[in-house]
C-alpha cells in the first residue's frame, strides 16, 4: 500500500500542528463557535449528540496491520476502547474528547494517518473497490489512481469551501463495487481496443434528501488528463453550484438545473483552459504511484492443497457456510479474499473492539501480508489468504466472534450511527438493525433468501445509504416521533436503481414484521433461484405493497 | 439648488479601513473601502463596487471589489487590466468563490496587479487564499494579527500546483528522483 515520503509526512505533521494552533485559539475563546465549526470538521472532528465524533480517514479502504495496531491504542487511550467503520470505509471514534483531539491526529500522523477532509463542505476521502488488486474481475487497479486524486484533492487551495461536501468513488472491475453512480463523481477505469487506459467520467449522482444516478460527462477520458479534469468538474461546481439552500447545494442540483450537455458544455469550456497544464499525467507519474501496490510475495499454493480445501468444504458445513457467504475468489489460483464480518447482534454493524482490532492487526500478518482493506458495507477483508491456510483463519475469526458467515445476506447490515450517536439523525437506527437481525438468525432461511442488502439511515443525509439498498429503511421524525419509512428496489450495483418508498412510515416496533411481509411476497412470488431485486423489478411495487398494507 | 441634490451631498458614504497584511507583512492600507453601490465616497483612494468603478474606470484613484458571484468573462477581466488593484469579497468566510475568481484572475487573464480579499477574512483561510493568488488580504477588524502572519506559514509543502507553485508534487518528487 502507499508509505509516506518526507514530503507526505511534513504536511500531516504541519496540519497536526496547524489544528493544535486552532484547537488552542478555539479553548482559549479567541475563535468562535461558527469560525472553529469548517476547521474541525475539516479536520474529522464533529460535535454530535453525547460527545464529540473524530471520523479518520482509511484512504481507499486500504489499512496497514501496524496501522489498525495503532487505532486500537487510540481507541483504548482516548475513547472506549473501541470503533466504528463507516460506509465510506473511514473509522469513527464516538467519544473522543474534544481537546484530546490533537494528539489524537498526532498519534495518527506517526503511522502516516490523518482526519483530513472526512468532514466539511470540501472534497472528502476518495472511495474504492475493496476487491481492487485481487479481483477477477478487475481491468485496471484503481488504487494508484485513486491515491493520484487522493494527493490532489488533500488540501486543495481552491476547493475547501465548496458549496457541500464532494465525494469521489473508483473503480476499475467490471463489477461496480463503489456504488460510482451514487457519487459527486463517479470514475470508471476501462481499457480502449488499443489497450490504452481511459476514464468513463460521472457526475452529480448522490444520496441524501435528492437521490440521483450520476450522468456520463465524458466517457472515454484519456488517462493523462484525469486531474485537470477533476479540477474543471470542481470548478465548475465551486462557481456555479447552489450556496442558498444547503439541501440544494450537492453537485447533483447543478446538474439537474442546468441538464448534463449544458453542465458538461461548462466543464469541458474550463476544461479546454486546463488541458495539459501541469498537473497533466506521464508514465512516470503513474508508475511512481503503482509501485506502491506491488503483488505480494506470494507463496506458491499447489493443487493438492486447493483440492484438500475443496474437501474440507464438502465435510464441513459451517466451514462450507463461511466459504460460501465470506470468501471471495481471486485472480490468482489458490487464494482468496476473506471478509471478516463486523455484523453482530450484541453490537452496532461496522464496530469493532480495540481487543479484536489487535487479533485482526496479527491475523493480517500472520495470513494477509499485514494488509488489510475496509469495506463500504462495514467489514473487513484480508485479501490474499492462502486455501490451506483459510480453515485455520475461520477458526480464529470464528473466536473473535468475525466469522458469522452471512456477508451479502439480509443480516448483513449497512447502517449508519444514528440518533444513538449522531446529532443529525432524526431516529435510531442501531436497535432497528439489532432487531431485524434477531427477527431473522436462522441462517438456513437467509441463504434461502439468498443476496439483499439491507441499508438503514437514521435521517435524510442517507449515511446508510438507504436509498440503494434492495430494503431501505429511513428514520423520520414527525412532530418528534420516530417513524420508519421502507422503500423497496434499490441497488448500488452496475444496474443502477433507487428504492421507491412503499408507503406511510411505520412504527419502530413494527419494523420487523414488515420486513417480514415483504421477504414472504419474495419467496412465493420468485421463480427459481431469482435474486430479490430480481423478482422486486419484475413483479413490481404492488404487490409488496399491498400485503405490506393490508 | 433642488434641494434633493443638497441631501444626497449630504449623506456621507460610509468607508472603512481594515487590518491588512500584503505580500506577507502588516502594512498600513492607503485606500479606504465604500460598499455603497450608489455613491462614491469621498475619501482616495477608494475600493468601489464593480458597478461604480465601470463607470469610472480611468480614475487610477479608484478601484472595484467584485462579488463573490461574479462571473469573470474575458471582456471583464479585460477592463479589469487597467485598476490598481482588485478586490474580491468574501461575503461569509465559508463562500468559496472567492478562491476560484482569484485564480482565474490571475492565471487565466494574467492580472499583475494586487489582489486583495475583502470582507469575512479570517485567520484559518489565510493559506489557501495566498495559494489562489491574493497578495493582499484586508482582515476582518477582529482578527488577530499575528495569528494571521503565523497562519500564512503553516505548509511547506502542498500537493497541486497553484498560483504561488506551479509543479505539482508528483512533478517534483521525478525531477528529484532524476537528479539523484
Amino acid at each position: 500500500m502507499y508509505r509516506y515520503d518526507a514530503y507526505d509526512q511534513t504536511l500531516v505533521d504541519e496540519r497536526v500542528n496547524q489544528f493544535r494552533d486552532q484547537m488552542d485559539r478555539y479553548l482559549a475563546g479567541k475563535l468562535g463557535e461558527e469560525e472553529f465549526r469548517p476547521v474541525r470538521l475539516q479536520n474529522g472532528l464533529y460535535i454530535q449528540r453525547h460527545a464529540p465524533m473524530l471520523r479518520i480517514a482509511i484512504p481507499y479502504g486500504m489499512l496497514s496491520s501496524e496501522q489498525l495496531r495503532a487505532l486500537a491504542a487510540i481507541t483504548r487511550r482516548y475513547d472506549r476502547g473501541y470503533g466504528h467503520f463507516t460506509t465510506r470505509q473511514n473509522l469513527q471514534l464516538n467519544w473522543p474528547a474534544l481537546e484530546d483531539v490533537p494528539e489524537i491526529l498526532a498519534d495518527l500522523a506517526k503511522v502516516q494517518m490523518h482526519a483530513i477532509q472526512t468532514s466539511g463542505n470540501c472534497i472528502r476521502n476518495t472511495t474504492s473497490d475493496q476487491f481492487a488488486g485481487i479481483a477477477k474481475d478487475e481491468v485496471v487497479d484503481p488504487r494508484p489512481w485513486c491515491e493520484l486524486i487522493r494527493q490532489w484533492s488533500t488540501l486543495h487551495p481552491e476547493f475547501a469551501y465548496l458549496p457541500r461536501k464532494f465525494k469521489i468513488a473508483v473503480t476499475g472491475a467490471t463489477d461496480d463495487r463503489a456504488a460510482i453512480h451514487v457519487h459527486d463523481i463517479g470514475l470508471r477505469l476501462w481499457l480502449d481496443d488499443a489497450g490504452e487506459l481511459r476514464v468513463r467520467v460521472l457526475a452529480g449522482g448522490g444520496m441524501g434528501r435528492t437521490p440521483m444516478i450520476g450522468e456520463v460527462v465524458r466517457e472515454d477520458l484519456p488517462w493523462q488528463h484525469l486531474l485537470t479534469y477533476l479540477e474543471a468538474i470542481v470548478r465548475v461546481y465551486n462557481q456555479f453550484g447552489r450556496r442558498d439552500n444547503k439541501f440544494k447545494a450537492r453537485i447533483k442540483i447543478l446538474v439537474k438545473a442546468l441538464g448534463v450537455e449544458e453542465f458538461t458544455r461548462r466543464v469541458e469550456a474550463e476544461w479546454a483552459h486546463l488541458k495539459d497544464g501541469s498537473q497533466t499525467l506521464n508514465e512516470a507519474a503513474v508508475e511512481a504511484a503503482r509501485v506502491h501496490f506491488p503483488e505480494p510475495a506470494r507463496r506458491p499454493v499447489d493443487e493438492a492443497a486447493i483440492a484438500e480445501y475443496e474437501r474440507l468444504r464438502q465435510d464441513n458445513r459451517a466451514f462450507a457456510r463461511f466459504v460460501t457467504n465470506n470468501v471471495m475468489d481471486h485472480k490468482v489460483p489458490g487464494y482468496k479474499a476473506v471478509t471478516l464480518s463486523l455484523k453482530r447482534r450484541e453490537a452496532a454493524p461496522g464496530d469493532i473492539t480495540a481487543d479484536q482490532m489487535d487479533a485482526v492487526a496479527e491475523l493480517a500478518e500472520r495470513y494477509g501480508f499485514g494488509e488489510l482493506r475496509v469495506t463500504h458495507e462495514q467489514n473487513l477483508v484480508l485479501s490474499d489468504v492462502p486455501v490451506d491456510e483459510i480453515e485455520t483463519l475461520w477458526q480464529k475469526l470464528d473466536a473473535l466472534g468475525m466469522a458469522n458467515p452471512t456477508v451479502g445476506t439480509l443480516n448483513d447490515i449497512i447502517c449508519c450511527p444514528g440518533g444513538d450517536f449522531c446529532s443529525l439523525a432524526n431516529a435510531v437506527s442501531i436497535p432497528i438493525a439489532q432487531a431485524i437481525q434477531e427477527r431473522f438468525e436462522d441462517l438456513d432461511y437467509l441463504y434461502d433468501l439468498g443476496p439483499i442488502d439491507l441499508n438503514i439511515s437514521g435521517c435524510m443525509n442517507a449515511c446508510g445509504h438507504h436509498h440503494v439498498g434492495n430494503i431501505g429503511i429511513l428514520g423520520v421524525d414527525k412532530k418528534g416521533e420516530e417513524y420508519y419509512q421502507i422503500s423497496l428496489g434499490g441497488n448500488a450495483d452496475d444496474d443502477v436503481s433507487l428504492g421507491k418508498i412503499l408507503g406511510p412510515s411505520f412504527y419502530r416496533e413494527d419494523v420487523p414484521g414488515v420486513i417480514d411481509k415483504v421477504l414472504q411476497v419474495y419467496v412465493e412470488k420468485r421463480l427459481d433461484d431469482e435474486r430479490f431485486l430480481d423478482t422486486y423489478r419484475r413483479v413490481g411495487h404492488q404487490a409488496f405493497k399491498e400485503r405490506v398494507y393490508a | 439648488m433642488p434641494e434633493s441634490d443638497t441631501s444626497l451631498e449630504a449623506r456621507e458614504v460610509v468607508t472603512t479601513r481594515a487590518p491588512l497584511i500584503k505580500l506577507g507583512q502588516r502594512v498600513e492600507d492607503t485606500w479606504v473601502l465604500s460598499r455603497d453601490t450608489e455613491t462614491l465616497p469621498d475619501s482616495r483612494p477608494a475600493i468601489v463596487p464593480l458597478s461604480l468603478w465601470q463607470v469610472r474606470s480611468d480614475d487610477a484613484e479608484l478601484a472595484p471589489w467584485l462579488p463573490s458571484d461574479t462571473e469573470l468573462t474575458p471582456a471583464l477581466a479585460a477592463t479589469l487590466e487597467q485598476a490598481a488593484l482588485v478586490a474580491i469579497d468574501f461575503p461569509a468566510f465559508t463562500d468559496g468563490r472567492g478562491y476560484t475568481l482569484a485564480r482565474l484572475l490571475r492565471e487565466r487573464f494574467g492580472y499583475a496587479g494586487e489582489i486583495r480579499a475583502i470582507g469575512d477574512v479570517l485567520i484559518d483561510q489565510l493559506y489557501y487564499m495566498s495559494r489562489c493568488g491574493f497578495d493582499a488580504l484586508a482582515l476582518r477588524e477582529d482578527q488577530d494579527i499575528e495569528a494571521a502572519l503565523r497562519a500564512l506559514t503553516a505548509f511547506s509543502v502542498s500537493y497541486q500546483p497553484a498560483v504561488d507553485l506551479h509543479e505539482p508534487l508528483f512533478a517534483r518528487r521525478l525531477r528529484e528522483y532524476r537528479a539523484g
